[in-house]
């Protein structure tokens, strides 16, 4: 009784919210800002064009403001739905509708400056799908196509807009067995062709020469030598420990995704001030790469200083990462820091104006039903940029269309 | 008359049709253990109840009861206050030991892509009992499984179920007494794997005609039987035995109603041509598998009796997949007699059945429906029992059944609980707190040298 009634709330809050969506006030929220103040027991929140205007108790709300009451409930940032194709891939098997990896495209085979953002869908289904569930922000991930340098992409707010990217272009890097089969056969070779690559990129090659890289692709991979953001999927700990002393020798700012074997090596990975996206979900030794995969990852990380975030749940589970959190803190990681992964820190690591909820920052926050963590609750409100967000995706609408028992006209008809 | 023809029947399985009944036999001997008492528990029985501060009696590997009994002297007893206990949870759908970790090309055992009609073969001849995703799925409270072959083919093999306790064997782990599963597959699969070779089938329709024919012949399988077995009793000496067909001795077996159909099938509108093609050749689908549109028959379904093995939330991998929504299994369970299973078909999945479940009562309340843990519990325990044929021996804490028990250290649908100890027919095989009860595979054993764990 309660959860429809606060779904009747949500659709009239909505419907007013589109007429005045200036300015909204939350009040009484359990408020995990993520900051420096952390978790306030009960604050109102007042959100104007589109960022926090104030946090406090008793704010007053101005004339024409949404109100919502938060009733005690957990308000925090919108959630980073990992590194997916969100937006580039409407259907896995669908090849037409995947655009995620640039494949076969002909010599040189070295493709750094192929970027997804082009490719960007914001009207593609995962998108709301993953946006109800408390979703606020998606790396674009280029994948490893047809060479270890997938390409580069860079975080999207899921608010729908065609052009809704924010902080810093990322390149990506594939590197360890999964990959050995796209440079020769051979981790080393991953390694003598990426040096080839950087030199490349440093200097025209002279006429007639061999090359990995177009004079676009060295322009591109220059871009990111001397502290440009580099993600490199890896799970074994000697690899790991290379690709340190790659982005070192080259100035890369190294981010590790997968990182099964990264608590092994977590002393190096906090002194060199390398973050690490982890599924806390992997403790099977899928490969000979991960045989130290274990639960309890995220919790030797995050004490060893290394910053952390989530990334495996793919493009159309996106919304598990809350899931991949949860399991993280039932296996050492305190709740917050499990929610800080969540918010926070990928927004430090990719440099987004988000990720925390104090008075400036962009209002992209989210009203949950209970434990933000705890697989039973949802979120009950989403707020991106200051706007209340429709509730709905096209499975809340297959939902609704079968949830009635009877129908006297085809269900077709129903919607 | 019904009499004769049930003696027939029976007297066809031990002659002939269905002679692959006694082969590879169970060896599964539990593990010795002792009388154990739980006491002052949260209780799930898996069959709908909840009891508050409850104690329950394992002995000789059997439920004694639940509630309040005698204890008998000699009897451990383990103190569960605030923990919760419930049955071994159930996965009728897993691929381990035959794509076991680690997942390299020497290990992909599970699906013979070779033909669209593989009857013939038997998931367990594949079943690697060293994959390390056994010990972990034990870990997350899986004391049961059915493995699968995979859904390449119209007819992909046998399933074998099997109890989650290692051995060198997979013989040494087959569930004793449980029946065969039948692994079949609808829509994009065969028609793909097949299609591109430019072979039957490479179409839908292609799917229906072969299933058909394939049926016809194994109604003409066993009518050669039936005769052969009359001229037999009629002392006919010069009788001929039909040369035996291990693809057809599985299909006659689920003529014959021993060997369960469980049907990988992803659209609403073909589960309900498989539902009148099983009128037509007069067999019963025992469980759908996946079923992402199952939410739009959840009726038909509940009137069939057919259960629907189901994820949480799975969505969007294939253009079949594309209509999955969160509350799938909250709808197949709604009608009365619906059967809702949570199944895995993951490595990762199977250690995290009950966060599976969790996920699909969250969105079934927030639709409407009032859906308690006593009731969600039974999605990973009796639903699967009865999925696979074994819920007179285990899926619910009733006395007499297996003492397969998880005691786990809060409310098994919350994310930060987890399985404490678990009993398989009574013996503790895993405990959270002493590694000396905690199964590493032989793959495992050694690996990492010289890192500190």
């Amino acid at each position: 009784m309660k959860t429809l009634q606060w779904t009747l709330a949500a659709v009239l809050l909505c419907c007013h919210a589109v007429a005045s969506a200036d300015t909204l006030l939350i009040r009484n929220a359990q408020l995990h800002t993520m900051t420096a103040a952390g978790t306030l027991a009960s604050a109102d929140i007042l959100v104007r064009n589109g960022r926090i205007a104030e946090i406090g108790s008793d704010l007053r709300a101005p004339e024409d403001s949404t109100e919502l009451d938060a009733a005690g409930r957990p308000v925090t940032p919108a959630l980073f739905a990992g590194i997916t194709a969100l937006g580039l891939n409407e259907i896995d098997m669908v090849w037409p509708s995947v655009d995620s990896a640039v494949t076969q495209i002909g010599s040189p085979p070295m493709r750094p400056e192929f970027n997804v953002v082009s490719a960007y869908n914001p009207h593609s289904s995962p998108i709301p799908v993953t946006r109800i569930e408390g979703f606020g922000f998606s790396l674009l991930g280029a994948m490893a196509g047809g060479s270890i340098i997938g390409g580069q992409g860079r975080t999207v707010l899921l608010d729908g807009g065609y052009d809704s990217f924010q902080g810093d272009p990322v390149l990506f890097i594939a590197l360890g067995e999964s990959a050995s089969t796209l440079a020769g056969g051979s981790r080393a070779a991953q390694w003598m062709v990426l040096e080839q690559a950087v030199a490349e990129s440093e200097s025209t090659p002279r006429h007639g020469e061999h090359t990995l890289l177009t004079r676009e692709g060295r322009a591109a991979l220059k871009g990111y030598t001397r502290s440009g953001t580099v993600v490199f999927s890896v799970h074994r700990a000697s690899d790991i420990l290379q690709v340190l002393a790659f982005a070192e020798r080259h100035g890369f700012r190294a981010v590790i995704e997968g990182g099964a074997e990264a608590w092994m090596v977590a002393a190096q990975l906090a002194d060199a001030e390398v973050p690490v996206l982890l599924d806390p979900l992997q403790n099977l030794p899928d490969s000979f790469d991960m045989l130290g995969a274990r639960l309890d990852n995220a919790a030797l990380l995050h004490a060893a200083g290394v910053r952390i975030s989530f990334s495996g749940a793919g493009t159309h589970h996106a919304r598990k990462q809350r899931q991949l959190a949860g399991v993280a803190a039932a296996n050492g990681l305190a709740r917050d820091a499990a929610l800080a992964a969540l918010t926070r820190n990928p927004a430090e690591i990719f440099g987004l104006p988000g990720g925390r909820l104090e008075r400036g920052v962009p209002a992209d926050l989210v009203i949950w039903s209970g434990d933000p963590l705890e697989l039973v609750e949802s979120a009950d409100h989403v707020i991106l940029g200051g706007r209340l967000q429709p509730m709905r995706s096209r499975q809340t609408e297959l939902r609704d269309r079968y949830l009635p028992v009877d129908a006297t006209l085809p269900r077709a008809y129903i919607r | 008359m019904l009499k004769q023809a049930c003696a027939a029947l029976v007297l066809l399985g031990a002659s002939g049709a269905l002679q692959a009944a006694n082969a590879f036999p169970s060896t599964y001997t539990p593990v010795a253990s002792q009388p154990t008492l739980l006491r002052n528990a949260t209780v799930l029985t898996g069959d709908g109840q909840r009891l508050e501060q409850a104690d329950l009696l394992m002995a000789g590997g059997r439920i004694e009861w639940v509630g309040q009994g005698d204890v008998p002297p000699g009897t451990q007893e383990i103190d569960a206050t605030g923990r919760w206990v419930t049955p071994g949870l159930i996965d009728v759908h897993s691929h381990l030991g035959v794509y076991p970790s680690p997942s390299v090309d020497a290990h992909q055992d599970g699906n013979e892509m070779s033909d669209p009609v593989t009857a013939n073969i038997w998931a367990e001849h594949s079943v690697w009992p060293q994959d390390p995703g056994f010990g972990k799925a034990l870990a997350g409270g899986v004391t049961s499984l059915q493995i699968l072959p995979g859904s390449a083919n119209l007819f992909g093999g046998r399933g074998v179920t099997l109890k989650n306790v290692y051995s060198t064997s997979y013989q040494g782990m087959k569930f004793p007494g449980a029946p065969y599963g039948l692994k079949m597959a609808c829509g994009e699969n065969p028609k793909r794997v097949y299609g591109q070779r430019n072979k039957l089938p490479s179409t839908r329709m292609g799917n229906v005609a072969h299933y058909r024919a394939e049926w016809i012949a194994a109604r003409d399988y066993l009518d050669r039987w039936a005769r052969y077995d009359a001229q037999v009793e009629a002392g006919d000496e010069e009788a001929t035995a039909p040369l035996r067909d291990l693809k057809l001795e599985t299909l006659a077996g689920v003529l014959q109603g021993e060997i369960i159909i469980h049907m990988h099938c992803y659209r609403a509108d073909e589960m309900m041509t498989i539902l009148s093609l099983a009128e037509e050749f007069d067999y019963r689908i025992g469980t759908f598998h996946h079923a992402v549109e199952a939410y739009k028959i959840a009726d038909e379904l509940a009137e069939k009796q057919v259960c629907g093995a189901l994820w949480a939330d799975w969505w969007g991998f294939k253009m079949e997949a594309y209509d999955g929504i969160q509350e799938n299994i909250a709808l197949v369970d709604r009608p009365p007699g619906g059967c809702a299973v949570v199944h895995s078909d993951s490595a990762e999945g199977i250690q995290r059945l009950n966060q599976e479940a969790a996920k699909a009562m969250g969105k079934g309340r927030r639709a409407g429906m009032a859906i308690e843990p006593e009731h969600a519990i039974s999605w990973i325990t009796a639903n699967a029992a009865r999925s696979l044929g074994i819920e007179s021996m285990t899926g619910s804490l009733t006395p007499g059944k297996m003492a397969d028990v998880v005691v786990w250290n809060g409310n098994p649908f919350s994310v930060y609980s987890k399985a404490d100890l678990v009993f398989v027919d009574g013996a503790l095989l895993f405990d959270r707190d002493d590694p000396a009860r905690q199964p590493v595979s032989d793959f495992e054993l050694g690996q990492l040298q010289g890192v500190k764990q």
